[in-house]
């Protein structure tokens, strides 16, 4: 019997200039009708490559479609003409994509944007208008008949995703592919989009084809996964199958690496503290980013600062280092005031506290090579090291983090996202700081990347004594790492605690909320949580 | 989290140690043809500057009325009139020999001045705060809406008509481009993360500019730069045609052009053989410079380290 679209022995290669890169090899899988199909691999792993086939989205050359078939409805995709394939994109086979505010054109307004996807397959003007408001009413968007005039930089990032969602949905397709459809989304956010995504599929009874990275989201919403890895599929079956009876190595490893099952640590004994927060506070212009924020961080010990976009958390470490200045409030590094202190001393206190930035590509600089990327910290501060020990030095260092001396003369582009992140901590160790902040250190890597960077940075606060303030927005990731965690929420500290506080018994809504909208990657969990979820909102 | 901390061995790649870094470039430069022709050329050019003056300057100005407007590949003549003679009878090839000198000495010097001068500017505007951003972009509104020809016309009828005002005056008048190029690239690159790493490294302002900020900046710069050689080049020989430039007997080659232009219907070869030479030298200095730009950078390099390959 003929499924509603089948991907059968579909490879496809990429010819670039260092060789022919096998970016899908032999896949095959097949999606039907009210059912939700998720992708999982990592970066790299060619998840999207197929997905991309079925909407005509690769670019050839350099791609090139070697072999294979992709069957909607028992017609071959790839045989068909140019012509009738525009027509059943869109209206049959639609997707919204993982960055709404760069695939919403910034220059039309949204209710035009997604009527001109029914106008475009030949409704008229005035019944696509209608249907645009119902749209926009179905997918949650609040006063929907004056944001209809609206343009998309006026909506927030869930509601942009809701507004993607419902131009994908006008012509009704058959087919919704969705890449990444909430990995820019804060967790609150992610359990909301799902959810509309599922009422949605029920309704309309449409195939959902998702790809994601996230086990925690393939739980939520997948009757069946499919794990790829190196463009191969490596395993499949459905999502309660593959998650409690693994049969591929690297499916063992993918969900041996999902963090929030380890040991939660113990509170780190009583000790002067080596950071002292007090009434924190950032205002820019009439809006206050920052406020009243108070924390102390205690020597060897991790203090985790969790909080959605837009809670400040990031804010809290830039008036900290200084990058921007604080309107009031002092925190306090061995007695000394850090917003307030003189530039001469403040240089001095940079030795101390250093910084592990979000995206390694963007915090290295692509023009220096690695020895001098981690020696520059000696050239700024020359009484560290006299120069004939630079060398021997940054090897020592690199080696700590796990990468080779060879590595010195190479460039921060020859490296993959986990070694360039090992690089940038390398280059916050040659200051031997005794804090060490990161913002985001290990969001921008894949699951398996972002477990091996996390005990590295454990090893080395045993090894050399060093704290931590880590910024995250991920909470399974801070329960394995953190030993206290502070719950921020527009600007505002709402709860701190102990990492077995926070997480066994949290006191404030919010913190509730955030710990029941965070994804687990077992289903059976999963659906516990979301009753837990659906309660706490009947309650409100 | 069961898994160990070491990057699997398949995440490093295996890149050869490098060879010195003069013998890369060379083959680098090997790799690119047009690059190599544009760079002997050039130095051919240099070449030419430096010790033509020396060699071929009594043959320049020797006038002979007799072989006035003499065609060019007549091979019988002495080589130097291979390409021609001019109005008075002077070899061709012997008197561009010898205007490169001149010519090369205020188009580099007008473009080199106005390049320091503009990008130093355009850092500071770029990366200190408003004030001095406001008056030095001021400044460049006012040099860039009053017309170059007739500053230059101002400054060289007050002053002598000499090499170094002619520098001074064509340098003024270019270094806008300069300057707000530069800093909207600066401006730019001082919010990446990078620039915020090294001040959190407690890097000096001087630091993070020359460091950090310029070295992205530069090729830009030095793209625009080549382009202008051009441009200067052809603006000196519109200031000797209006006999505020450079005085005969002292030549150019847009002198020449200009001096040619009389006989422009009857004898062709006075002004071509001096334009082509004008042109030659900016179309070698662009793909010099677009060789460069893929060479510094460590990210597109190995577009000239790989062998090519057939499509």
């Amino acid at each position: 019997m003929s499924h509603l679209l089948e991907v059968r022995n579909l490879t496809v290669d990429f010819h670039t200039a260092q060789g022919t890169v096998h970016a899908v090899r032999d896949v095959s899988w097949h999606l039907d009708r009210g059912e939700c199909l998720a992708i999982l691999g990592e970066s790299g792993s060619g998840k999207s490559v197929s997905a991309s086939a079925v909407m005509n989205l690769i670019d050839c050359p350099p791609g090139e479609i070697v072999s294979g078939e992709i069957l909607f409805e028992g017609e071959d995709l790839l045989k068909m003409p140019s012509e009738r394939r525009r027509d059943l994109n869109g209206r049959r086979v639609a997707m919204i994509f993982q960055d709404p505010l760069s695939h919403l054109n910034p220059v039309y307004t949204v209710g035009f944007q997604i009527s001109e996807m029914m106008t475009t397959h030949g409704e008229p003007k005035d019944k696509a208008r209608a249907r645009t408001l119902e749209l926009m009413k179905r997918v949650g968007i609040p006063d929907h008949e004056n944001k209809f005039d609206q343009y998309p930089h006026q909506f927030s990032g869930g509601q942009r995703q809701r507004l993607m969602i419902a131009m994908a949905l006008a012509m009704k397709p058959d087919i919704l592919v969705a890449d990444e459809p909430t990995t820019a989304l804060d967790v609150t956010v992610q359990a909301q989009i799902l959810r509309l995504l599922e009422e949605l599929q029920a309704e309309y009874g449409m195939g959902l084809l998702l790809i994601t990275h996230d086990l925690g989201v393939v739980a939520e919403v997948a009757d069946r996964v499919v794990v790829m890895n190196a463009g191969e599929i490596v395993e499949s079956g459905t999502a309660q199958q593959v998650y409690k009876a693994p049969v591929h190595p690297y499916t063992k490893k993918l969900i041996a690496a999902v963090p929030g099952e380890g040991e939660m640590a113990e509170p780190v004994g009583q000790d002067e503290p080596v950071l002292k927060i007090d009434n924190l506070r950032k205002v820019y212009g009439g809006f206050t980013a920052l406020d009243d924020a108070t924390l102390t961080v205690l020597p060897c010990e991790t203090v985790a600062i969790v909080g959605e976009s837009g809670s400040g958390k990031s804010t809290l470490a830039k008036t900290v280092l200084r990058l921007e200045d604080a309107t009031s409030g002092a925190a306090y590094y061995d007695g000394r005031d850090l917003v307030s202190l003189p530039a001469k001393e403040l240089f001095e206190l940079r030795r101390h506290i250093q910084m592990v930035f979000q995206d390694p590509t963007q915090s290295l600089n692509p023009r220096m090579s690695v020895y001098d990327i981690v020696s520059e910290a000696f050239a700024i501060h020359p009484d560290i090291l006299p120069k004939a020990k630079w060398k021997a030095r940054v090897q020592e260092l690199l080696e700590q983090v796990g990468l080779e001396a060879a590595h010195m003369s190479r460039y921060p582009h020859q490296f993959s996202g986990g070694q360039r992140q090992r690089i940038a901590i390398a280059r916050a160790l040659a200051l031997e700081p005794q804090l060490i902040i990161c913002d985001e250190a290990v969001s921008a890597l894949d699951v398996s990347i972002q477990a091996q960077v996390i005990q590295l940075l454990k090893r080395l606060q045993k090894e050399l004594g060093l704290s931590y303030l880590f910024i995250a927005h991920d909470l399974p990731l801070v329960r394995d790492f953190a030993h206290r965690v502070v719950v921020m929420q527009g600007g505002k500290i709402v709860e701190q605690g102990p990492v077995r506080e926070i997480f066994e018994s949290p006191r404030e809504k919010y913190t509730k909320d955030l710990l029941t909208a965070s994804p687990h990657p077992d289903p059976e969990v999963q659906a516990e949580r979301r009753k837990a979820r659906m309660e706490l909102e009947k309650t409100a | 989290m069961a898994v160990s901390e070491t990057p699997p061995a398949s995440e490093a790649q295996s890149i050869p140690k490098p060879p010195p870094a003069w013998l890369s470039i060379l083959r680098m430069l090997y790799r690119d043809k047009f690059a190599l022709c544009a760079a002997i050329f050039l130095i051919v050019v240099v070449f030419c500057a430096v010790f033509g003056p020396m060699l071929l300057g009594e043959a320049a100005t020797d006038q002979n009325l007799r072989g006035r407007n003499t065609p060019p590949f007549d091979f019988s003549q002495h080589w130097t009139m291979w390409l021609g003679g001019d109005a008075l009878g002077r070899p061709l090839l012997a008197r561009i020999i010898v205007a490169a000198q001149n010519t090369m000495m205020i188009a580099a010097g007008a473009v080199l001045a106005s390049l320091i001068i503009g990008t130093t500017l355009g850092l500071v505007a770029g990366y200190t705060g408003k004030a001095a951003s406001q008056v030095i972009m001021r400044l460049a509104d006012v040099i860039m809406s009053f017309p170059s020809l007739l500053l230059a016309v101002i400054v060289l009828y007050m002053l002598e008509p000499a090499v170094g005002n002619l520098i001074i005056v064509l340098a003024i008048t270019r270094i806008p481009i300069y300057l707000r190029t530069s800093r909207a690239e600066v401006l730019e690159v001082r919010e990446r993360m990078f620039v915020q790493a090294a001040q959190v490294m407690g890097a000096s302002t001087f630091r993070i500019v020359f460091r950090h900020i310029l070295p992205v900046v530069a090729p830009t710069l030095i793209t625009i730069a080549t382009l202008d050689f051009a441009f200067v080049m052809l603006a000196e020989s519109s200031l000797s045609f209006l006999g505020i430039g450079i005085q005969p007997p002292e030549i150019t080659w847009g002198l020449m052009v200009s001096q040619g232009r009389s006989y422009l219907t009857s004898a062709w070869w006075l002004s071509f053989w001096p334009g082509l030479a004008i042109i030659l030298t900016t179309l070698s200095l662009n793909l010099l410079s677009n060789w460069m730009r893929t060479a510094l950078d460590p990210v597109q390099r190995w577009r000239l380290e790989i062998s090519r390959k057939k499509k």
